[in-house]
């Protein structure tokens, strides 16, 4: 303790070191799980069930990655972020769609349908996100709460063909596209016709990329202005940080990060339903926040992907599934809010912590 | 940027023997703010020279607090103008004035709480650190240069206080006297002209806060800096500043050096009532 002040230099080394081996033990973790799950495919020895549920798992721990910026990093609620899952699902879909005869690789398609799908959705958090974000309280949840809904009846009316004559667009009006083209959006019935293009490991490269951007942000002047906003934002004033301004970017970055999923969960199927996006899907993705921890990036990865898979897993136990569902839930949450519990943890780790650092200790003087 | 007014001086400072040719740092002319019907501050007139120590002292809510938050717009004025190194602040926010150089700290402690001391240092120093968010993003050159300067900074800063062996703690883990000591060191990390000190000492022990007054000297003396403190500990308050006004009913009853103030009537009536006729 005491020689530390002579040596600000490697302070300040080990300080980066330590929250980038954090970050790369988490990047390393996602992509060890992608290089076995992939074995494991290949070798034939994952059940159908599971490996229908891979791309939902990347794309719903992403999902997870990014409420958890918007929730546990900046601190305001949305109960809307499937809305945003939506813009970019359509934006998306009907990007790829259209690029389909102009631009023949499926992976770059499916790169363009995200960046476009993640720039409408980033608008749409513009849109809201301005007016709301001025305010304090929880207003951010009850606008986003409305805009989910909004989303989803506007998306279930609308029409979107694509013939030879080009892309025709209507709301609220049923039309037809000509002999030679088709329907992407066909109101009610959703977006129809996609040639599922989404892959596993394109899936896992966006949850690795989202993760990247994430924990870059955190750890930069930004993110820990935002961070700032949600401790205590008169004193993050008092310092000139400008509220609605990194209150906005990391809302923002939220949205688009979401629409990216989006697209990517819209071209893993072959039709794909509007009320997909609904107020329950929202909330699902709350769950794993809250469950993974606010904050803790790592765990709403690990909540996303035991949550995904856990229906399904259950699927033996037929009637009693959900109440399976609902009991392991409860269970998760006693233990973490239970201070018992948590003090005992935080006992064991404090503990360890301790018994290295005098191994550390150790072998410093006896170097 | 908002007009420049001028101020006119030989300045009304409150010992006008410092700083007596130079602008002052701090100009507050006429400052009121009203809460309803109630006229928490009224006419406010106090100017500080721009390396003096001022102390605005008086009775529990005589308004002293609520002068910080005029200052600092966390209230906006109903009447009266301040004047920030001679520019106006009328038109500015919080931010605006912090990045026109005031500074302050809170009297209930506010901390980024879930943030380490260092953290809470770099946010102080979050406008001079030149990196855009995309080059954070993408851990350009300039990311390592900025966040490698910004932790040199921040230690120097907390050397101050000498807390640099605290900078990977979390804020709230520190004791209630260090959090105050976070809370200057981050203020002043944001480089102002001017540092509003509300209740520095409250919950130090003597001996913390006789070293508090050593380091207030400091900082005016190593950062050249003009200092505006709010403080009930009288020891601390006459020790250390050159000017007090006090503050009464949210009005200035009493202007003067330590010792004037000491022996001024009004004052000793303010806080400890009126004798009776015999």
């Amino acid at each position: 303790m005491k020689n530390s002040n002579n040596a600000p230099r490697s302070n300040f080394l080990s300080n980066i070191s330590k929250t980038t081996r954090s970050n790369f033990i988490t990047y390393g973790i996602i992509i060890v799980v992608y290089v076995i799950m992939q074995i494991l495919v290949n070798a034939g020895a994952v059940s159908n069930l599971i490996r229908g549920q891979l791309i939902p798992i990347c794309v719903f721990a992403t999902m997870a990655v990014s409420l958890n910026l918007c929730v546990g990093i900046l601190g305001e609620l949305s109960l809307g972020h499937a809305g945003f899952m939506s813009v970019g699902a359509f934006t998306g879909a009907v990007a790829i769609a259209c690029m389909e005869s102009a631009i023949p690789s499926p992976i770059l398609r499916l790169i363009l349908g995200m960046l476009i799908g993640a720039v409408f959705a980033a608008i749409a958090g513009v849109i809201i996100g301005i007016p709301v974000l001025k305010l304090n309280g929880d207003y951010l949840a009850i606008v986003t709460l409305a805009f989910g809904e909004i989303i989803r009846s506007i998306f279930t009316n609308v029409y979107v063909g694509l013939d030879s004559a080009g892309l025709h667009f209507s709301i609220l009006n049923r039309i037809k596209a000509a002999e030679d083209g088709k329907m992407i959006i066909n109101g009610a019935i959703g977006l129809t016709g996609i040639k599922p293009i989404a892959t596993f490991f394109m899936a896992a490269l966006l949850l690795l990329v989202t993760l990247i951007i994430v924990f870059n942000l955190i750890n930069s002047k930004t993110g820990r202005a935002v961070m700032a906003l949600r401790d205590n934002q008169i004193a993050a004033q008092s310092i000139g940080i400008s509220i609605p301004k990194f209150k906005l970017m990391a809302f923002v970055i939220s949205a688009a990060i979401a629409g990216a999923a989006g697209t990517m969960f819209a071209e893993n199927y072959s039709t794909m339903l509007a009320t997909k996006f609904d107020f329950n899907t929202s909330i699902l993705i709350l769950v794993f926040v809250v469950l993974g921890g606010l904050g803790n990036i790592r765990g709403s990865i690990i909540a996303a992907a035991v949550l995904t898979l856990l229906p399904e897993l259950l699927r033996s136990v037929k009637d009693y599934r959900m109440l399976a569902y609902a009991i392991i839930l409860i269970v998760v949450m006693i233990f973490k809010n239970s201070p018992s519990i948590q003090a005992k943890m935080a006992l064991m780790r404090s503990k360890k912590t301790a018994r290295k650092k005098t191994k550390k200790a150790s072998i410093g003087k006896e170097a | 940027m908002s007009e420049v007014k001028m101020v006119p001086y030989p300045s009304r400072s409150i010992v006008p023997e410092r700083d007596v040719n130079e602008r002052p740092v701090l100009e507050a002319m006429h400052l009121g703010v009203n809460f309803g019907g109630l006229h928490a501050v009224e006419e406010f007139n106090i100017t500080v020279g721009k390396t003096e120590i001022a102390g605005l002292i008086g009775p529990n809510g005589a308004g002293k607090t609520t002068v910080f938050n005029l200052l600092t717009k966390v209230y906006q004025p109903t009447t009266g103008t301040i004047l920030l190194d001679g520019k106006d602040t009328s038109n500015m926010n919080s931010v605006a004035v912090n990045k026109a150089g005031i500074a302050r700290t809170f009297q209930n402690i506010r901390l980024f709480n879930n943030l380490t001391v260092e953290d809470n240092v770099k946010l102080g120093l979050h406008n001079s650190i030149k990196y855009t968010t995309l080059e954070g993003i993408l851990r350009m050159p300039r990311y390592w240069k900025g966040e490698k300067e910004s932790h040199e900074r921040a230690m120097d800063l907390l050397k101050i206080f000498d807390m640099q062996d605290m900078a990977k703690l979390k804020a709230s883990s520190l004791p209630y006297g260090a959090q105050r000591r976070l809370e200057i060191v981050r203020a002043l990390a944001t480089n102002p002209k001017l540092l509003l000190l509300d209740e520095p000492a409250a919950g130090m022990n003597p001996s913390e806060t006789a070293e508090l007054m050593n380091t207030i000297r400091q900082i005016r003396d190593d950062f050249g800096i003009a200092i505006m403190l709010i403080e009930h500990d009288m020891n601390l308050v006459m020790g250390v500043c050159e000017g007090i006004a006090v503050l009464n009913y949210g009005r200035i009853i009493a202007k003067g050096t330590p010792s004037e103030i000491q022996n001024n009537q009004e004052v000793i009536e303010a806080y400890l009532g009126k004798q009776k006729e015999a």
